[in-house]
């Protein structure tokens, strides 16, 4: 059966996503060392302990994320992450940067690697190249790869692999994208925050609601229509062509998220070993229904059944999902 | 202080490639990257620009090395990155896939859009063979200080973002194609009708980015003009710049003149002005600001 991964952004949402029928859950500490540093959220040592032994409990597995990129001269945060993580019991880490991976591999050989997404490890050649160099076990595809692609790569490594099926959508190369500190000053890699809250600003101006992100205009949207959190690549924008022409939309993404429910049966036959969902930041309730869902449906894949469809519709960012780069008609 | 001018990040045409080239051999900047860094799609229509310019710089007296492409998803891709180490000029990688292909022992440069964030990633990569590595532009000072002197200790040359919109972010989607309703695959090659990139501006009329096929980058145009200084006395060896359609040349005397304390960094701004009408300048980034914050601001 394919293993199902399950966000954890605090204790509560770990039993959570235990009790809905996890097979693993993954978490962070409450530091920069992990991609969803937002506040309240995530675990202290004390509680990594108790969660890891509450999943191993009732069988299930618990990664820990250290995925952002250490900073120079304060790497030994980092390295402290990952010790305490293998010294809580967890059953993997997930990393991303060359030198912490380098650092674990060799200081802690006897711990479980995965590479993060923010890896952006998009080909063979460089899974292979982290498993060959330092053991990696797992690699979490980034999510610029078609179905096709996936089982291409599954064909040429021997890593496993996970791929996200629900959730926020990146829509650039993770780990390789400087938008968020280009206009806040903040970025996933150095802070483990995207379009952070704390350089949002909503306003209702001239019967419009908008929403602006380090004071550039993301949404505008009439009153009484909702107006989406301002995540600067699913903004609504204008582009000239210099000769008069312009259009006006969502250039890069729209609101929508991620739904690969549908893609289950066919991310098996391409060999994938784990089906990943993002959202630590959200609520205990979602994570509940959420894994619950997935996992009914990855137990119907695994019966031969057929997938039930528009299962988590209401959950969606902006009510509309994607399939995303799984299929090729995205790019 | 030293510039390298660093590979063309959109598509010009084979002869705007060898003009370009032709007026880097003739001018002072010391080391050159070359290559398709962008989109494998475009490679065809100049590369046989390449050997030619290759000679051509090396005869007068530029280190040259080639780049190899920042996101490697195709098998075609992945060849062309297999075959840049054939060729014996040394490589700068831009995606890690480079380095399963990298004969061992061989020396190599490391580009931009490379997380190199801190020591323990510098000393891996030096120890591999790396040379030269151009800083990720979203570094603050801070980590440039210490990444510059862990190099020293490495025997790494450290170069800094100097000059040019900044690389922000690649995807699988290209967005010129989507501007025009088409996919990746049937683009017809739209990026070739914005050789400065196409503008992306905020609803409220604001310039915010430029897309470039598959890259997005900032709409601002980063300089080092104000922090040359504070970069030599931190060790940076070198400054890249970016090539943009315009009166490149002039930019690049501009930034020789910089790099030498010939102008002040006011004085540097001010002509960056001048030869770039309209052109806003930022350079947040360095003091862990917001990139995109305009240059001449206060700190």
């Amino acid at each position: 059966m394919m293993e199902l991964v399950c966000p954890a952004g605090t204790p509560a949402s770990l039993r959570a996503a235990v009790d809905a029928g996890a097979h693993t859950v993954y978490c962070g500490f409450a530091d920069e060392t992990n991609a969803r540093n937002f506040p309240g959220l995530n675990f202290s040592r004390a509680e990594l302990a108790e969660g890891v032994e509450y999943a191993h409990a009732r069988g299930a597995k618990v990664l820990v994320a250290i995925n952002t990129f250490p900073r120079a001269g304060d790497q030994a945060l980092w390295h402290r992450a990952v010790a305490d993580a293998r010294g809580a019991g967890v059953d993997a880490v997930i990393l991303a940067d060359l030198g912490l991976i380098a650092h674990a591999a060799e200081t802690h050989p006897d711990l479980r690697l995965h590479l993060s997404v923010q890896a952006a490890a998009a080909n063979p050649d460089m899974i292979n190249f982290y498993a060959e160099s330092f053991g990696i076990r797992r690699v979490v595809l980034p999510r610029v790869l078609t179905v096709d692609e996936i089982t291409k790569i599954n064909r040429e490594i021997e890593v496993e692999t996970e791929v996200f099926v629900f959730g926020g959508l990146c829509v650039m190369a993770e780990g390789r994208c400087s938008l968020s500190s280009y206009a806040t000053g903040l970025s996933p890699n150095m802070n483990g925050v995207c379009s952070p809250a704390s350089h949002v600003a909503y306003a209702d101006v001239a019967g419009h609601h908008e929403a602006r992100l380090g004071g550039y205009l993301i949404h505008r949207t009439p009153k009484g229509a909702s107006v989406p959190y301002p995540t600067l690549c699913k903004g609504c924008f204008t582009s000239g062509d210099g000769k008069g022409d312009s259009v006006t939309g969502h250039i890069f993404e729209d609101p929508v998220s991620l739904d690969a429910t549908e893609l289950i049966p066919a991310l098996q036959k391409a060999g994938v070993t784990a089906l990943k969902i993002e959202g630590r930041q959200r609520s205990r309730a979602y994570v509940a229904q959420v894994v619950r869902a997935f996992r009914a449906a990855v137990d119907a894949a695994e019966a031969g059944a057929p997938m039930p469809a528009n299962l988590l519709m209401k959950l969606t960012e902006g009510q509309a999902a994607t399939t995303g780069a799984y299929a090729k008609t995205w790019r | 202080m030293e510039l390298t001018i660093g590979p063309i990040a959109f598509f010009w045409t084979a002869e705007q490639v060898r003009d370009f080239y032709r007026m880097i051999a003739a001018g002072p900047a010391p080391r050159v990257v070359i290559g398709e860094w962008v989109c494998s799609k475009r490679l065809p229509f100049w590369q046989h620009e390449i050997p030619e310019a290759v000679e051509t710089l090396t005869a007068a007296g530029k280190d040259v090395a080639l780049s190899s492409l920042t996101l490697v998803t195709l098998k075609r891709e992945r060849r062309q990155t297999e075959e840049l180490f054939a060729t014996g000029i040394p490589v700068e990688i831009a995606d890690l896939t480079a380095l399963k292909y990298l004969p061992e022992g061989a020396p190599f440069w490391v580009g931009p859009t490379i997380n190199v964030y801190n020591e323990g990633t510098l000393e891996w990569l030096a120890r591999k063979g790396a040379t030269r590595i151009c800083l990720p532009p979203e570094l603050p000072l801070a980590s440039v200080l210490e990444l510059a002197q862990a190099g020293r200790q490495a025997g790494v040359a450290i170069e800094v973002w100097g000059h040019g919109r900044a690389p922000l972010a690649i995807s699988g989607r290209c967005y010129h194609a989507r501007l025009h309703d088409r996919a990746k695959d049937s683009c017809l090659f739209v990026c070739g009708e914005d050789p400065d990139g196409r503008n992306v501006e905020t609803l409220d009329g604001q310039a915010f980015l430029t897309v470039n096929g598959v890259q997005t980058l900032g709409h601002a145009h980063m300089t080092v003009a104000r922090q040359i200084g504070d970069l030599g006395d931190a060790g940076v060896s070198a400054i890249r710049l970016s090539p943009q359609i315009g009166d490149f040349g002039a930019v690049i005397a501009t930034y020789d003149a910089l790099a030498q304390a010939r102008i002040s960094g006011t004085t540097g701004l001010s002509r960056l002005a001048t030869l770039m009408p309209g052109a806003v300048m930022a350079d947040g980034f360095l003091d862990a600001r917001p990139g995109a914050r305009e240059a001449g601001q206060a700190r």
